[in-house]
């Protein structure tokens, strides 16, 4: 087998090392490590062979394969030529039957615990499997035999994490989590969202590629670097949030000044994902930025907690009552700090916070000026500067009292209507 | 005779299996097996009727945004509110620009490896290559160095693992008829438009938030707002305003560029690399414009909805071609749509009835041969996919019958487009009606729909500049001023075809749902009357020269580009007796 590494493939195809550099330090960004990082990131990445995948579709809507193709750094074409070694994935592989299920099981024998399981989508445990079948199978046998000898076994998106929309509400097909049907064989990561977000699907495995290790991850293999940040902390309308500046309808005042959309059933005060950092298609957007709430789609059982997901929150901040923001704040540094050290990397991940916290203080910096030079363009000299009376107090968060809405046809604080799940007369 | 059997059909969304019966060098019979169900249902009922698009939408992550479109249509439909034009002109440009990414995706990456023998590229003269590209068009990327990296390239990454999509099904098949340069220009542009579409789809990141799955409509319109419009006036008291930072800004002009320029892009890529890859296709495989011609009637929903002005009309008609005859153009009724589950893993005490969507049940019971699955030869019942009929024929839907409706209907641009590429190759019409036909129907409508989001986008940025910023009516957005119940439909169109919602509102959450989607047209299986699906009846006579290597059945599969994720069907009502949803559509009152 001829490779020379990740580098080599990219310098015949004309990429120049200041480019490769640079993706090395989106890739230090996105994980949150220090920029001093990059050329260790560089220099592994470059020598790495490439890692051969088997990348397995269940119950799935195809969304975290079109999450991989629009992979920027690096690029779909990269991952796919350069840097994994795809062995079998449905979508993506010229072969078809007989001949892509040999290239399956061919990879499985010459590569034992040494390649990539890549899990999309839930796993039908229902009618003896028969829910999903591939090449006359029951998808279930297939996920145990490709995870129990993988290196490590990654669960991509909301449904392969904890069964998604297959099994919300209890679901018809008995749909289980790759963790659910799978024991042994590798580390777990989890990477769930709907769909996940590729950037971090990349870092995990740069991070692997670089360090020799998996990203130190939650209870529920989440990696820290992307799954620790609490979405609100790190919004681009937190400040909003501060002031009490809602939007209060759709299309509002408040609505085009980007102000806060917390009353709209903006789940930010309870998902954890580094999506308001990180963003979406080499950080173009997030749903935020595009005025909408966000869902909570990296959280567990995100389609019934989560849900109605514009009913506004019953406190700003659930896991954390009467807590400031930098109260949140230390009490999550304190909490991946705790994990990490369980995992015997404390070294690393107080690296990787000292780099969180310089960029923090660089953004803070930045956003400092930034208002100075706003506050000399729109405030006339002298004027007193207090928050508006009338956004405070209705708004301010109140910890413990639930929210009470216009009397509607959904009484918010009520329990969602019975569904599917719950009633023996309905299947 | 030989019974092939393809599982899994690779290339494809969700779980496609084929078998075929094979004697004489071709296709005598063909099944058509969807093979995975997920039964959302219990999802969607009892939900808040304004979240029901965003669970709708993971029907299908690779048509990202049809369905959350179709399913917030269905609930203003049922609750008749009507959006701002801003909305409509926002919600054209995500399904069009949806259209144009899949289309060029699905024919590098899915159906091109069924053309392209990348062994025989890797023998390609780089200097040949370059001079072939450049003789097809303008497109920079053609110089002789260039071509040589990305062969060894190619090499590198077949010699050291497998090279995906970019490697071959059936090395040395004799099927594979391109010269070593073609096929290398060919690969090169595939590897070209991965990287391409991934910039293009910033559109959806920017007007949707993320992408895949949107998350920017809402029952009433979409959720971005203009752009605040500079300093807002000073009250006494007030705190500092920062109008710039933090304002969204896909409706921005930096943000109406942006997605001007990647449209523009994709417009220039389509001219210079898609269409000519397209005809050199055709060109070499021109025998293939006679095989695979299928159920020859097509259907399509029709979408794009005009503007008041234009009285709401259509840009792409609704209707039906019977016979591939493109000279009668007959209207389409949802009324006459019926599914039956005759051959489909369902249990429906009313018996072979084909049922209507509005009385559709889902009632799973897995009846076919006992696991591990050998073959489906004896079988009754033989697919997870139900047999969706007009007037109880098969239909074909997606993007050959959408052209050839409008086609028929005169539609200028269509018309136009259609007519250059036949042109180009010397055929006619009729020559749509057949496997290549497909993928240069559905190369024309990527020419078609790129030209026209950039007319929608410059109608958006006109009313923004008008000073008409509204995206959203938030009018009927409490349901308490909502019917205690109601009932809407829509029908539309997703990149591989109709697809049809139907909710049931009651008390402000959905009581009922149904979907008829694209593949469930073109891969059912047979239907009460034994009649075959559109694509089972396409492989009959498909050439077979080598039983181990139906080469030939993957590239009639591939050319209906199926998508079985959401062909099997998700949703069903579960109110005990039928409900009756009334469905009174006509052309202008979407």
């Amino acid at each position: 087998m001829v490779d020379d590494g990740l580098y080599a493939a990219l310098v015949r195809r004309g990429m120049t090392r200041r480019t490769f550099l640079k993706f090395s330090t989106a890739m230090a960004a996105a994980l949150a490590l220090p920029a001093t990082y990059a050329p260790r990131i560089a220099e592994a990445v470059a020598s790495a062979p490439r890692l051969p995948v088997i990348w397995l579709r269940g119950q799935d809507c195809g969304g975290e394969t079109e999450a991989f193709l629009r992979a920027a750094d690096p690029t779909a074409a990269s991952l796919l030529l350069d840097l994994l070694s795809v062995e079998y994935h449905e979508t993506l592989m010229a072969p078809a039957g007989a001949d892509a299920e040999l290239l399956r099981t061919n990879a499985m024998e010459r590569y034992p615990n040494g390649y990539l399981a890549v899990v999309e989508g839930s796993i039908p445990t229902g009618a003896g499997g028969a829910y999903c079948l591939v090449g006359g199978r029951p998808f279930v046998d297939i996920v145990r035999e490709v995870c129990d000898g993988a290196l490590a076994t990654i669960a991509v998106g909301a449904c392969a994490f904890d069964g998604g929309a297959p099994g919300a509400g209890g679901g018809a097909t008995d749909a289980r989590s790759v963790r659910d049907v799978t024991s042994g064989g590798g580390a777990y990561i989890a990477l769930p969202g709907c769909p996940l977000n590729v950037d971090n699907l990349a870092a995990t495995i740069v991070h692997y590629l670089t360090l020799g290790e998996w990203p130190a991850t939650d209870g529920r293999g989440r990696p820290l670097f992307a799954y620790g940040p609490l979405i609100h902390n790190e919004c681009e309308r937190r400040p909003h949030f501060e002031f009490g500046e809602f939007v209060q309808a759709w299309g509002d005042e408040g609505a085009q000044k980007g102000w806060c959309l917390y009353k709209m059933g903006c789940k930010g005060p309870e998902a954890f994902g580094n999506c308001a950092t990180q963003q979406f298609a080499q950080s173009t957007s997030w749903p935020i930025h595009a005025g909408h709430g966000c869902i909570g789609c990296t959280m567990p059982n995100f389609w019934d907690a989560m849900s109605p997901f514009y009913r506004r929150l019953p406190s700003p901040v659930p896991f954390f009552p009467n807590v400031t923001a930098d109260g949140v704040g230390t009490a999550l540094v304190g909490g991946i700090g705790a994990v990490a050290a369980a995992h015997g990397v404390g070294m690393y991940a107080r690296t990787r916070l000292t780099a969180r916290a310089e960029r923090r203080a660089a953004a803070a910096a930045a956003a400092a000026e930034a208002d100075a030079t706003q506050a000399a363009a729109t405030t006339p000299a002298g004027t007193t500067t207090l928050p508006r009376p009338e956004a405070i107090e209705p708004d301010a968060p109140a910890p413990s009292a639930p929210e009470r809405e216009a009397p509607s046809t959904l009484t918010p604080n009520e329990p969602p209507p019975p569904r599917a799940g719950d009633d023996p007369e309905v299947r | 005779m030989a019974r092939i059997t393809i599982d899994p059909v690779t290339r494809v969304g969700g779980h496609l299996r084929i078998e075929a019966d094979v004697a004489a060098g071709e296709v005598l019979d063909a099944w058509s097996s969807g093979t995975m169900f997920r039964g959302l249902e219990a999802i969607l009922r009892g939900r808040d009727a304004r979240d029901a698009w965003m669970i709708a939408d993971r029907v299908c992550g690779t048509c990202t945004g049809v369905h959350a479109l179709a399913s917030v249509r269905a609930v203003e439909d049922a609750l008749g509110i009507s959006i701002p034009d801003n909305a409509r002109l926002v919600r054209n440009i995500l399904a069009a620009t949806l259209a144009v990414r899949d289309h060029i995706v699905r024919f590098y990456l899915a159906q091109l490896p069924d053309w392209v023998d990348a062994t025989v590229a890797l023998g390609a003269d780089p200097t040949a290559a370059s001079s072939l590209a450049r003789s097809l068009g303008d497109w920079p990327q053609s110089s002789p160095a260039y071509f040589s990296g990305v062969r060894d390239r190619l090499a590198a990454a077949s010699g050291s693992g497998q090279a995906g999509p970019f490697a071959t099904s059936f090395p040395g098949h004799p099927g594979y008829q391109l010269p070593p340069e073609l096929s290398l220009v060919l690969l090169a542009h595939a590897i070209e438009a991965l990287d391409w579409q991934r910039d293009f789809m910033r559109i959806h990141t920017l007007l949707g938030g993320r992408d895949p799955h949107p998350q920017s409509y809402l029952v009433g319109g979409v959720s971005l707002t203009p752009p605040w419009g500079g300093p807002p006036a000073r009250r006494a008291g007030e705190h500092p305003q920062l109008p710039d930072r933090n304002t969204p800004s896909a409706m921005s002009d930096e943000g109406l560029a942006l997605i001007d320029d990647l449209i523009a892009r994709a417009q220039t890529f389509i001219s210079w690399v898609l269409m000519p890859d397209v005809l050199q296709l055709a060109e070499a495989y021109s025998d293939w414009g006679k095989v695979g011609v299928g159920a020859a009637s097509y259907l399509t929903f029709g979408d794009y909805p005009g503007s008041a002005v234009e009285a709401g009309k259509l840009f792409l008609p609704r209707g039906r071609i019977l016979g591939g005859n493109l000279a009668s153009l007959s209207e389409m009724n949802d009324t006459s749509v019926a599914e039956s589950v005759a051959a489909s893993w369902y249990a429906d005490d009313d018996g072979a009835e084909p049922r209507r969507p509005v009385n559709g049940r889902t009632d799973p019971a897995y009846s076919g041969p006992a696991l591990p699955l050998a073959t489906l030869e004896g079988a009754a019942k033989y697919s997870w996919l139900k047999a969706p009929r007009y007037n109880g024929q098969p239909m074909e839907v997606g993007p050959l019958a959408r052209m050839a409706v409008a086609y028929a209907d005169g539609q200028v641009d269509v018309r136009a487009a259609m007519n250059a590429a036949l042109t180009k190759l010397g055929l006619e019409p009729a020559a749509l009606f057949s496997t290549m036909g497909r993928t240069l129907a559905r190369t024309v409508e990527t020419r078609v729909m790129a030209k026209q989001a950039g007319a929608w986008l410059t109608q958006l940025k006109g009313n923004l500049a008008k000073g008409d910023l509204a995206l959203v009516d938030g009018g009927h957005w409490d349901p308490g001023s909502w019917p205690a119940t109601a009932e809407g439909s829509s029908l539309g169109e997703g990149p591989r075809g109709a697809v049809g919602h139907w909710v049931a509102i009651q008390d402000g959450v959905v009581r009922d749902y149904q979907i008829v989607d694209a593949t469930t047209w073109n891969a059912s299986p047979r239907d009460a009357n034994g009649a075959r699906g559109p694509l089972e009846q396409a492989l009959l006579g498909t050439p077979v020269s080598d039983p181990g290597q139906p080469l030939e059945i993957l590239r009639t599969v591939h050319s209906f580009d199926p998508c079985v994720a959401c062909a099997v069907h998700t949703f069903n009502p579960r109110s005990g007796g039928a409900i009756e949803i009334r469905v009174n559509y006509t052309e202008t009152s979407r």
